[in-house]
């Protein structure tokens, strides 16, 4: 027979069997794809954040499609828009989302606080801390080398003397940097309130003077003035109930460090 | 068995594909980031080459010689190894999906990935046995892996670093990466002496 002849009977011969194999394994292998994945996916913003509590936007995404999860109101970067959407998609009724913002939970700027050591070793707060609790002064405070603006997706942090600052206009309040931070100063709170205590430190007064001339020395003094009764001092710190909070400020005028700061609804 | 020993010896250490003969690098740069998908990959081109080994054996053995077209090796090899890659693709997300999504688009770059057919044509040249062919492509596989595992460590080691500005990234990584295959080189000869 003709060589020729025989490479193109031979080499079709092969193709034809491996694509026989393919079609088999794609029709009896097939996995089915959920028609609803589709829709959702475009609703939600793709940030891959996880503030929803799922390994990115599919994840998600994917939960509702499949049932197992029933909230549409989980994704915090995307807001109710994104809520009424995906609840629009599943025929559900839709439930707002309670919008949300990091807070850095210490004043400890280089003015008022002081390091203990010079740190040497590679610049991030996780490797800092790893060394006897870090290099500052104050053991709860803020190290300043940033691993939250790193870890922020929108590039909503940014260290101003030494204190991890959040741009609230910025944030969508996924709390990355709340889950990254080592000192765990950054608290994820409702995006609209009057106030909140910018500091971390349970130490009785005159241990935190020693150390840092904004931190909070346990004096009980905004629990007592606050009229509303929103605040109660728990571990030598002052606690506030957003829900009983009325915005008076009160608390951050009487502060003799005047380490409560208003938030963003002032 | 000194044989089959010293194939394994060989492809893992003296002869290791990645380290030593500078194939599949782009898995290689690609991957080795994160030691989950290092573990993936490694296992998904252990069972490929393994597979491809054995079937590019038989074919070459019981069609291609007897017809006399020996020639057209390099063209039905690829043939065999792309849709085998297919397959196993389809396989991973029908039984392994967390497997499939960790590997995501490095799945497809094992079609092209060069050791593969390296491996096949090796063994026709190297006239290996059906048992030799097998273990060749396995013990390639695993040494493509711990090529793989060794570097994701050094790579680990590397983002802690701090290099200079230019060069952060890439750079410092292919001098690690050449740095990581001089290593290799000290196991040239050993083979010879332990199984000669």
């Amino acid at each position: 027979m003709n060589p020729v002849l025989i490479a193109v009977l031979v080499l079709g011969g092969i193709s034809a069997l491996c694509a026989l194999l393919l079609v088999l394994a794609s029709k009896y292998m097939a996995v089915p794809v959920d028609e609803k994945f589709p829709a959702l996916r475009g609703c939600l913003p793709g940030a891959n954040c996880g503030a929803c509590g799922y390994a990115g936007c599919d994840g998600y995404a994917n939960a509702l499609a499949a049932g197992e999860e029933l909230k549409t109101n989980k994704c915090v970067a995307g807001g109710t828009d994104v809520a009424v959407a995906l609840a629009e998609t599943l025929g559900v009724e839709a439930e707002a989302v309670a919008e949300v913002n990091a807070y850095v939970l210490c004043s400890g700027s280089c003015e008022v606080t002081k390091k203990r050591a010079e740190f040497q070793g590679a610049q991030t707060c996780a490797a800092a801390k790893l060394l006897f609790g870090g290099d500052g002064a104050c053991g709860y405070g803020c190290l300043g080398y940033g691993d939250c603006a790193a870890v922020c997706h929108e590039h909503a942090i940014n260290l101003v003397n030494g204190v991890a600052r959040i741009n609230d206009l910025r944030c969508m309040g996924c709390g990355a940097c709340a889950r990254t931070c080592p000192q765990h100063i950054i608290a994820v709170l409702p995006k609209e309130i009057d106030v909140f205590v910018g500091c971390s430190n349970h130490d009785r007064g005159p241990a935190v003077k020693a150390v840092c001339s904004a931190g909070c020395i346990g004096c009980g003094l905004c629990a007592k003035k606050c009229p509303s009764g929103a605040i109660t001092l728990l571990n030598n710190l002052p606690k506030v109930d957003y829900d009983k909070c009325t915005g008076c400020t009160v608390c951050t005028e009487v502060c003799p460090v005047k380490c409560i700061h208003l938030g963003n609804k002032v | 068995m000194t044989k089959i020993l010293m194939i394994a010896f060989m492809m893992i250490f003296t002869q290791n594909y990645v380290l030593v003969q500078f194939l599949a690098i782009c898995p290689f740069l690609g991957v080795s980031q994160k030691f989950d998908s290092c573990i993936g990959m490694s296992g998904a081109v252990i069972f490929v080459m393994t597979l491809a080994s054995a079937v590019t054996w038989l074919i070459y053995t019981y069609i291609m010689v007897p017809l006399g077209l020996a020639y057209l090796s390099t063209i039905i090899f690829i043939l065999v190894i792309a849709a085998l890659v297919q397959f196993v693709e389809i396989f991973l997300k029908k039984f392994i999906k967390p497997l499939y999504s960790a590997l995501g688009v490095y799945l497809p770059l094992i079609t092209t990935n060069c050791a593969v057919l390296a491996v096949t044509l090796l063994n026709i040249s190297e006239n290996y046995n059906l048992v030799e062919s097998c273990v060749d492509g396995f013990s390639a596989g695993v040494g493509f892996g711990l090529a793989l595992v060794l570097f994701c460590g050094v790579r680990k080691a590397l983002e802690r670093a701090r290099p200079p500005k230019s060069w952060e990234g890439l750079p410092i990584t292919l001098a690690a990466a050449a740095l990581t295959s001089m290593t290799f080189m000290g196991f040239a000869g050993i083979a010879d002496k332990l199984f000669g």
